[in-house]
């Protein structure tokens, strides 16, 4: 027993002197807390985008691992139109819904920061289409857009405001406006909740002083409330931006992309395209070709909508 | 993982079935005796099937297998996807090495992973020898270079379903055999406020179906034997230029549709004509006790197949199914043990008959089956198996065909052109570059 304690001893010292420096480290502990958040970004985020990325300049189909041809993939997909028009159907339909779910949104945030009755109630209902899985969402919106069944057709033609059924599917402007409106919808919730609780952080006094100064409540608005709220603005819609332009359920349910690929998206048309279509090569390098958008839109937010030092009190 | 050898036991009794072909139905323990797959001890299999459209063949189909279990003490787990979430499902299984056990696939899919699947020719060989031959259509999709990469399990028919008052009220004492016919009785049906309707939207197997019937009724095909795409042909704005008259006649919105938008309207009245499975029909005909609407509709619906074009013959898609055992599988005999119990006679036969006309059987010996005559409305999907024409005619099945199909190519040609975002050439061209970037030209 001894022998053993004493063999032990220099180790344990050894170990201890480790525990020690790391415990004692701010760097070495710092380093040790945030390595499970990286593992878990690095197998679930850095890997699979990794592949996306390698995927895109081979020619991989289902159940053949493929072989790098360089840009080809890209190639081919400059020279398609139904691509180009999914960057179209992607672009518009992320900023149309983008900036009606702001507006409504940032409207919907404001009513609700007022002191209305049932405020809590309110609050808990308006977040309902947003805990609504998408796929039910897009079912109850696939009836509401039915060529046959439109509950709106119905009622407009009841009202007598309309003698014939909407053709909202099947009309390739009507076909974008329509699941422009269901996104929104779905959307909107996010966005005002968000805006409603950074609403929340704006001191009163804020409020109270320039009342004082004898502001009107569209001054109240726009210098005391907008500038407070930009941040907020600027994360809540850099997520409602990325939520939008990597949508997928919503069409695949309602549309498909129809008609004619007049609603596919880039996120759409890469499923289309990788797994219904088995070219897996072209449907990696379709969503990588989404990787581009989806920076520019964080830049934008970052460097466009971050706090400004004149909101501290500085020049801008 | 270590795989258990195959076990096959070949008895005389065997090759005297298979030389016997089906004349031997109907002695299904002195058949199951010509070859027998031993299961794995322990062996336990997943099977990843299409939701059904009819009850009966679910229930059917778990009957079965019940008493395959019962009969060899390997449980089989049935789980069930929409019919067109498979597709990805079969995709990710075959590519990633992980998933069920067996699965039934849809069209050219054994064709995108040929590596990924457990020959199962020995099996596809001896059910075909024993039960008069599989039909070409479902045994091309099945078979590659010779070997069999799966069992046809079944064709989904499509066939045309009316209401026959409308079509007497509209002058046609019975419905048009050619192609001029039912342009002419669309026509009359629209006047008579009751038109018709046919999916131009991404419904994979409607848009699909009434696609490839527009185009090769009238002689059109999209690559030659070669896999030369040759879509841009005369014959081809024969047929765009029909489907643009025809269109004029729908009901608004079909260029929306998906698979179960046909459905609907037809059993809403609001359709006299589709063009659909048998489940349309079958909808009414189960329900028709609990809607007074329903039953006036089943009582007037009848179907028919769908009107011959220039080319002088029936030519139609459909939807045919694969069973499938995936390569990764541990329990290989097990599976091949379990499908031989499912296509015999009969379990084979009952699920046919439970089907109620949805699944037409792919071996020959089953077409006496009497679910084609206990209902004169089945009797349109009782050939879909001889019929068919598999898809990406007349070239090889493939990545090619497949990819062709799934990005809806032939469907937006006619889409495109009858809704006039782009004349019948300019549809065709289109076509053609797009075709083309999958047969890599």
């Amino acid at each position: 027993m001894a022998v053993t304690s004493a063999a032990a001893q220099p180790r344990r010292s050894t170990l201890s002197r480790i525990l020690t420096f790391v415990s004692e480290s701010h760097n070495a502990l710092g380093f040790g807390f945030m390595l499970p958040a990286a593992a878990l970004l690095l197998v679930f985020l850095t890997y699979p985008l990794g592949l996306g990325v390698w995927l895109g300049f081979t020619d991989a189909r289902i159940g053949r691992p493929g072989i790098f041809i360089g840009i080809e993939n890209y190639e081919y997909l400059w020279d398609d139109a139904v691509f180009w028009l999914s960057v179209f159907n992607t672009l518009l339909y992320t900023i149309s819904a983008s900036i009606l779910k702001f507006v409504l949104g940032l409207w919907l945030a404001l009513i609700l920061n007022q002191n209305l009755p049932f405020k809590s109630f309110f609050r808990a209902i308006v977040l309902l289409p947003w805990v609504v899985p998408t796929v039910l969402s897009a079912i109850a919106f696939w009836w509401i857009y039915d060529s046959q069944f439109s509950i709106l057709s119905w009622a407009l033609m009841e009202m007598g405001l309309i003698d014939h059924r909407i053709n909202f599917l099947g009309d390739p402007e009507n076909a974008r406006a329509s699941v422009i409106a269901a996104n929104v919808w779905r959307g909107i919730p996010f966005v005002a909740i968000t805006l409603l609780a950074g609403l929340q952080t704006i001191p009163q006094s804020l409020y109270e002083a320039a009342t004082l100064d004898g502001a009107s409540r569209w001054q109240l608005f726009r210098y005391v409330t907008l500038p407070l709220l930009t941040p907020i603005i600027a994360i809540t819609m850099t997520f409602s931006v990325l939520f939008t332009f990597t949508d997928f359920q919503l069409i695949y349910v309602l549309t498909r992309g129809g008609p004619v690929n007049a609603t596919h998206l880039m996120a759409t048309l890469s499923f289309q395209r990788g797994i219904s279509g088995g070219q897996l090569g072209e449907g990696a390098a379709i969503a990588v070709a989404m990787i581009p958008f989806l920076l520019a839109a964080i830049l934008f937010s970052y460097f466009g909508l971050q706090r400004r030092k004149w909101q501290q009190g500085g020049g801008d | 993982m270590k795989f258990t050898r195959r076990d096959v036991i070949r008895t005389t009794a065997g090759a005297a079935a298979g030389a016997l072909g089906s004349r031997l139905i109907g002695s299904p323990a002195f058949a199951q005796e010509g070859l027998k797959y031993k299961p794995e001890d322990g062996a336990k299999l997943r099977l990843l099937r299409w939701s059904p459209f009819v009850q009966g063949d679910e229930d059917q189909w778990l009957a079965n297998t019940k008493r395959f279990t019962e009969a060899t003490g390997v449980e089989v787990r049935v789980d069930k996807e929409s019919w067109e979430d498979i597709r990805p499902k079969a995709a990710v299984a075959a590519n990633v090495g992980s998933g069920p056990d067996l699965m039934f696939v849809w069209f050219d899919d054994p064709h995108q992973y040929p590596d990924k699947l457990h020959d199962v020719t020995e099996l596809g060989e001896y059910l075909g020898s024993k039960y008069g031959g599989w039909y070409d259509g479902p045994h091309q999709y099945a078979t590659r270079q010779g070997k069999f990469l799966g069992l046809p399990l079944a064709t989904i028919g499509n066939a045309i379903v009316y209401r026959e008052s409308w079509v007497k009220e509209a002058g046609f004492s019975e419905f048009p055999k050619d192609t001029a016919g039912l342009l002419e009785l669309c026509k009359a049906l629209q006047a008579k406020g009751h038109p018709a309707g046919f999916t131009h939207g991404h419904g994979v197997g409607d848009g699909n179906n009434y696609a490839h019937w527009l185009l090769w009724s009238h002689g059109g095909k999209m690559v030659d034997e070669s896999g030369k795409v040759t879509i841009n042909s005369p014959e081809t704005l024969k047929a765009i230029e029909y489907a643009q008259a025809l269109y004029k006649t729908f009901i608004p919105g079909t260029e929306s549709w998906l698979d179960v938008n046909n459905n609907r309207a037809f059993l809403a009245g609001e359709l006299s004509v589709i063009a659909n499975g048998i489940s349309a029909y079958n909808t009414a005909k189960i329900n028709k006790d609990k809607d007074p609407k329903l039953t006036e509709i089943a009582k007037d619906t009848r179907t028919t197949n769908l009107p011959i074009g220039p080319v002088g013959k029936s030519v139609e898609l459909f939807q045919v199914t694969t069973a499938v055992i995936f390569d990764y599988t541990p329990y290989p005999n097990a599976a091949k043990a379990y499908l031989q119990f499912m296509f015999e006679e009969p379990q084979m036969a009952k699920w046919i008959t439970s089907s109620a006309g949805y699944c037409c059987q792919t071996l020959k010996a089953f077409d006496n089956n009497p679910v084609w005559t206990a209902d004169p409305n089945n009797a349109a999907y009782a050939k879909a198996s001889a019929t068919l024409r598999p898809n990406g005619y007349a070239g090889p099945l493939g990545y090619a065909s497949a990819a062709t199909m799934a990005d809806y190519v032939l469907v937006d040609m006619f889409a495109k052109a009858v809704t006039g975002q782009a004349t019948p050439q300019e549809a065709m061209e289109e076509a053609e570059k797009r075709a083309n970037r999958y047969y890599r030209v």
